[in-house]
């Protein structure tokens, strides 16, 4: 078993997995089965501001994109922040932290884009032993159209200027959570990290309706005949989490800034993503919610063994391996040639390729040979673009092979050559500079 | 059945298990798909370009299209796929072998060994449809006031009239039975059709309008036409030939703009040994219409022990019924070896699994009998020699109580000589279209040469025949 154990931002956890702040960490009751479970640490679920709590609709609160046999790939939401007192809040965080001392201990805020506010609740998380507090501005759905949650989120000079307060009214680390419902992401992070953060994660959730009723033409899902846009998680999102971690991370402004990565996480496999990509912790909530708190021990031990075989002593040494291969577009190799193959032993038959590449593509599949049921790569036509790859059922069936340099390239007539050349110098670039 | 009196001979009785027995034994022997399993089912279909299963169904149904409707919510899409290229696509769904057609090609077997579940999702599309508050879902075209006379209401018929019904000609379907359906309302397993489906899916195609069905009719010979005048016309005064059931092909074509001919094979092939005509021996084909026209199985008479003579799917179903009517032992005889048995191996297993002995190479030389009945019937082995079934020399004596022979039916009928129609071991040569020798004459069905003698095969004869009527109707 490989040790697992993370400090993140100065936080420490037995190991990288956390649970996001949501309903699966409202509670002590919840999160007391949480860490019997083995979760490394949670985000509590989001505090607002002394007073009467928020109240949520009494309708439904979740919304869910599902594959034919109901596997879930996508999740909708419009539960707003905790709505139970603070006092109670305040009292179980202190009482859990005493319990599961080695376990991390965050608390998401979010209260009133005012100094007062953040001044009046910060000494009272830092007195409960919390070890670390993130900040919501990302929460897309009902504490936006109160001016919190995203619409601090998508405002950078608001993010600087809270976090700010944040880092001078508490000695807490302080770890910005981001909105994906910008354009850039690196700008929000940029300011997170001139307001003082510690670490950033994301992503939030991202607005979403999930559909319409056929029958009554009505959005989903809906309470009483209406609806309003939830936030969007679970694994449809996680390529659009990936490539804002990435961002943040090779970002000159930001790299380095600790990165707790969010968004569609369901196994090891999804954790090794964000880490390489740059996350120190990875944070859960849709995949607790469909599968309960024990799917952290599968996570667990598939990243310990993953290390294990690969032979990583530590978390931290993965972190961020993929960043140097995360580039530019118009820095790819173009001398680069890959060709489709198939292989004959596994394929089934079904032409999902052959139809694919005819109808969408390059032409570059025979359905034919010798008045014959047959799929083969035509070399002379194949730009190597990975939609056969994609699209057949088998897997392993097809794959691509990377044309060896010196070899011809069927479909240009040209041998591949060594050198590299990319859109930065090529000819067709009205932009380009001398190779 | 702890009544059983070994002694008796013959043991030939009803009501051989308690009465509640009888509607769990004789249910669906395939059941329905529930909406669950039919969509995790229909996820497995892959969609196939050009696909194997589509090619592979004779009537030729668009199957990935039909499960990806199934797929995303739209039966009624699916069923109007099916029953676009098949109208009797529900009692396929039912009797077709598809582990030999549409599941025996299709690439999730290569991958993984089990096709997707075709027929019993075509199956949950039909009944989905039929079952609903709008069963129909094509529109006859204008009527076209062409006339066109289609002989028999079994697959082949039905599929015909209601294709030339669909385009707007009116079509007056003659059958022999009382009922329509043909082998579908008496040929086949009780399990295979229960809750009337045969008559229900009969309602549904003639809902399409213009198609008139007229029972307790026969095609006859001008020999038989002329007897019946006279012994008639000694009864009835007036006009003779409207209180004949029956005609001649002569009369029926010179009526219509075209004739079908889907009457299926009237009689059973004789064993052709002796002891053939005792008490206790009889053509499976009647007992299983005996059998499928009971109100109450319990009030059928079956034999403790039972032989069934054939290899055929006909052969299963009476040995599978023999068995759920209670009867002790029933063995399946086989004068050849396993792989030439035209039953289906599904249909081979399901008799095992009932409790059906299945014997091969034994071919039969007597039926041995006791006081006019049949008490067993011996048996020749045989060995292929040189490509030859021979004798070896060694008999084999089984009891029985009752004897089925199911060793195939023949055309029979002096009708179709007489008419001047060209035939082939009896049946009815024609050409892809199923167009005979005779002008404005098809044929189609078991009736016509060089079939399967599938369901299936007699829709898509009755569906293309119709086609080339029509083309044939409309030039004239």
């Amino acid at each position: 078993m490989a040790n697992l154990q993370t400090t993140f931002a100065g936080i420490k956890s037995p190991n990288p997995f956390w649970l996001a702040s949501a309903p699966p960490t409202d509670k002590a009751y919840n999160v007391n089965r949480a860490f019997e479970a083995g979760w490394g640490g949670v985000v509590w679920k989001t505090l607002g501001e002394a007073g009467p709590p928020v109240v949520n609709v009494n309708g439904p609160r979740y919304g869910a994109l599902l594959t034919p046999d109901r596997r879930l790939m996508g999740f909708n939401n419009i539960e707003l922040i905790t709505d139970r007192d603070l006092e109670i809040n305040l009292r179980e965080i202190a009482e859990v932290k005493r319990d599961w001392a080695d376990r991390a201990m965050i608390v998401s805020l979010m209260v009133p884009c005012e100094e007062k506010s953040w001044k009046a609740i910060l000494p009272r998380v830092e007195d409960t032993g919390a070890d670390g507090i993130e900040l919501n501005f990302g929460c897309p759905h009902g504490m936006s159209e109160r001016g919190m949650g995203a619409a601090v989120g998508q405002v950078p000079e608001y993010i600087q200027m809270v976090t700010a307060w944040c880092k001078h009214y508490s000695k807490l680390p302080v770890i910005v959570k981001l909105t994906p419902n910008i354009t850039d992401i690196r700008n929000p992070a940029r300011a997170a990290k001139r307001g003082g953060a510690d670490a950033v994660s994301l992503i939030n959730t991202i607005n979403s309706i999930m559909g319409v009723d056929p029958y009554t033409l009505t959005m989903s899902p809906s309470t009483g005949g209406k609806g309003s846009h939830g936030g969007y998680c679970g694994p449809a999102v996680k390529p659009i989490a990936l490539n804002m971690v990435a961002e943040i991370a090779r970002d000159p402004e930001t790299a380095g800034i600790p990165i707790s990565g969010i968004g569609g996480i369901g196994n090891w496999r999804d954790a090794l993503d964000f880490i390489a990509l740059g996350s120190g912790t990875v944070q859960v909530c849709t995949a607790a919610m469909v599968y309960g708190f024990k799917i952290v021990q599968e996570m667990e031990s598939g990243l310990s063994d993953y290390m294990d075989e690969m032979g990583f002593k530590s978390v931290s040494e993965i972190v961020g391996r993929a960043v140097p291969t995360v580039s530019d577009w118009r820095y790819l190799n173009l001398n680069h040639i890959s060709k489709a193959v198939i292989n004959q032993d596994s394929c089934i038959q079904c032409g999902r390729c052959h139809i694919a590449c005819e109808d969408t593509s390059h032409q570059a599949i025979t359905f034919m040979k010798e008045g014959k049921r047959h799929f083969e790569v035509m070399e002379d036509e194949c730009v190597g673009c990975n939609l056969c790859v994609t699209v057949c059922p088998v897997p392993a069936c097809i794959t691509l092979r990377d044309v060896p340099v010196g070899e011809m390239d069927q479909r240009t007539g040209q041998p591949v050559s060594a050198a590299h050349a990319d859109w930065t110098t090529h000819p067709n670039n009205p932009m380009r500079v001398a190779a | 059945m702890s009544s059983s009196d070994p002694n008796l001979v013959p043991d030939i009785r009803s009501a051989r298990l308690p009465a509640q027995a009888y509607a769990t034994r004789f249910a669906d022997a395939s059941p329905r798909l529930t909406q669950s399993q039919a969509l995790l089912e229909s996820e497995r279909c892959l969609y196939c370009f050009d696909a194997p299963c589509a090619t592979a169904c004779p009537t030729g149904i668009d199957v990935p299209s039909f499960i990806k409707r199934i797929a995303d919510g739209n039966l009624r899409g699916a069923a109007r796929t099916i029953l676009d290229s098949n109208p009797l696509g529900g009692m396929c769904a039912r009797v077709c072998p598809t582990e030999n057609l549409c599941e025996a090609v299709c690439v999730r077997n290569t991958q993984e060994d089990r096709p997707v579940a075709i027929g019993r999702l075509q199956r949950h599309a039909v009944d989905g449809l039929m079952e609903s508050d709008r069963p129909q879902v094509f529109t006859r075209a204008a009527p076209t006031g062409k006339k066109v006379a289609v002989v028999g209401a079994g697959p082949a018929g039905l599929a015909c009239a209601y294709t030339l019904a669909r385009m707007g000609h009116d079509v007056v379907v003659f059958d022999a039975k009382p009922k329509a359906g043909g082998l579908n309302e008496y040929g086949l397993a009780s399990y295979k059709t229960p809750d009337n489906f045969a008559q229900r899916e009969l309602a549904w195609l003639l809902d399409i309008g213009g198609i008139e069905i007229r029972n307790n009719w026969k095609l006859q010979t001008e020999a038989e036409i002329y007897a019946l005048r006279q012994r008639y016309s000694a009864v009835f005064q007036g006009n003779v030939r409207a209180a004949l059931a029956g005609s001649s092909l002569a009369s029926l074509r010179q009526d219509h703009a075209a004739v079908f001919l889907g009457m299926g094979l009237a009689t059973t092939q004789p064993l052709g040994v002796p002891g053939e005509d005792l008490v206790g021996v009889e053509d499976a084909v009647d007992f299983i219409a005996r059998l499928r026209q009971s109100e109450d199985f319990s009030t059928l008479p079956i034999g403790r022990r039972v032989v069934v003579i054939g290899g055929g799917m006909t052969a299963v179903d009476a040995a599978v019924q023999s068995r759920l009517l209670g009867a002790e032992s029933v063995h399946i005889v086989y004068r050849r070896g396993p792989e030439t048995m035209s039953s289906s191996q599904e249909e081979q297993h399901w008799a095992q699994t009932n409790g059906v002995t299945i014997h091969h190479w034994l071919a039969p030389v007597e039926v041995n009998g006791q006081d006019g009945h049949a008490t067993g019937v011996t048996f020749a082995h045989q060995a292929m020699v040189n490509g030859q079934l021979q004798a070896t020399g060694h008999t084999e004596f089984m009891e029985a109580d009752m004897v089925f022979k199911a060793i195939g039916q023949k055309l029979g009928n002096p009708v179709l000589a007489e008419a001047g129609l060209s035939l082939q071991g009896g049946r009815i040569v024609t050409d892809a279209d199923g167009q005979t020798n005779l002008p404005g004459v098809w044929a189609g069905g078991d009736c016509r040469a060089g079939g399967l003698d599938l369901t299936v095969e007699a829709v898509e004869h009755g569906k293309r025949s119709a086609h080339a009527i029509h083309a044939h109707v409309m030039a004239t």
